[in-house]
């Protein structure tokens, strides 16, 4: 059966808790996920209080000011700070974001922060996507073409053609939304997941590209593609604004187009 | 992912589509049932005596029961992962199905027998 109750060793406890040595006008308490694989501990959730007067805008500004100036221990992924890479996604407030798009300021109270849900733990804020990757891989996300371009250089597109992969290009691969996913939670081995069925779609819907059939075909599982149940907690959690629910819907009208 | 392919589009079609069909199916049912059968038994088996009425019921029986096992279905495939609890779950939801089917039909049928 599904898993509802965390196994012994992973229910969280209480952890340390670090306090301001002076007074602020602002203070923020920031409570953060800590597990490591180094020892047998409990995963644990440790506070910090930060001065927001000293700190950055975002709620990655808050980790780095952390991992600098109190517990240079604390372990997150973070890259370009600007919602590019893809790397800072965690568990905020309740939701899934790039923590480097998230605003101190949006979160009312102390800020929560956990790992990305329903993933194995790396360490602290990291999970490990290496079975999200491999899934990925599987949907071959690169241009597949039999034919030569025209000119023999570059692969045109009107306008129009251009237009139906906005907002599915955009998508930095964050896996904010299969990680939201109930379904991905459930069937993550074999349903492949809002990221990468968006993925999937952006080259279906790629005019440039000459496999849609045979990609399509791969995606006709009822566990690959049906597991999703139009929950739509993908669209609601993503941090670039995208619709991963749409994507996966315009794939099951072209299954149904086909067959 | 070496998992073997099962398709998914006839089932997911198959299961729209009965649940539109039910949405006419149900309001007429609905209405009815207030209009008629909740007047006692005579005025319902008067009203089941009209074909009309009895092909739709067994109409909405039909699609009732087979939309209720491929929604169950759905459940089982996506929370029970033992393989054994799994299949003989599904067999178990699918003959009930069958079952309650055949026999609110042939209860329908009755009447004229």
């Amino acid at each position: 059966m599904a898993e509802f109750a965390l196994p012994k060793h992973s229910k969280i406890v209480k952890g340390k808790e670090y306090h301001l040595e002076t007074e602020a006008a602002n203070p923020k308490k920031v409570n953060v996920y800590r597990w490591s694989p180094d020892d047998d501990e409990n995963p644990r959730i440790d506070t910090y209080t930060i001065d927001l007067d000293q700190c950055g805008p975002m709620v990655l500004d808050a980790l780095i000011k952390i991992k600098q100036e109190i517990d240079s221990s604390l372990t997150f992924r973070r890259s370009c700070r600007e919602g590019i890479c893809g790397s800072c996604s965690m568990n905020i407030d309740g939701t899934n974001t790039l923590a480097c798009l998230k605003s101190i300021e949006d979160v009312k109270g102390d800020i929560n922060i956990y790992p990305l849900p329903h993933m194995e733990v790396v360490k602290d804020l990291v999970p490990d996507l290496s079975k999200a990757y491999e899934q990925l891989t599987s949907v071959k996300p690169w241009l597949q073409s039999k034919t030569k371009p025209e000119d023999g250089k570059s692969r045109k597109q009107s306008p129009e053609q251009r237009e139906k992969i906005d907002g599915l290009w955009e998508c930095v691969l964050c896996f904010s939304c299969s990680t939201s996913c109930p379904s991905y939670w459930w069937n993550g081995d074999k349903y492949l997941g809002p990221a990468v069925l968006l993925q999937a779609y952006r080259w279906i819907a790629d005019s440039r590209d000459e496999n849609t059939e045979q990609r399509l075909e791969e995606l006709e599982d009822s566990f690959k593609l049906y597991r999703c149940h139009t929950i739509m907690n993908c669209t609601k959690t993503c941090p670039k604004g995208l619709n991963p629910a749409k994507a996966i819907g315009e794939i099951k009208k072209l299954q149904l187009e086909r067959k | 992912m070496k998992t073997p392919k099962t398709p998914g589009i006839t089932h997911w079609k198959l299961q729209r589509i009965s649940a539109i069909a039910m949405i006419p199916l149900v309001i007429w049912f609905l209405t009815s049932l207030m209009l008629t059968i909740m007047k006692g038994y005579d005025s319902s088996i008067e009203w089941l005596q009209s074909p009309f009425n009895a092909t739709g019921l067994v109409l909405l029986f039909g699609t009732l029961y087979f939309h209720a096992s491929s929604g169950l279905q759905v459940v089982i495939e996506d929370y029970v992962h033992h393989e054994g609890l799994k299949i003989v779950s599904l067999i178990v939801i699918k003959l009930l199905s069958v079952l309650l089917g055949v026999l609110s039909i042939l209860c329908v049928l009755k009447i004229y027998l």
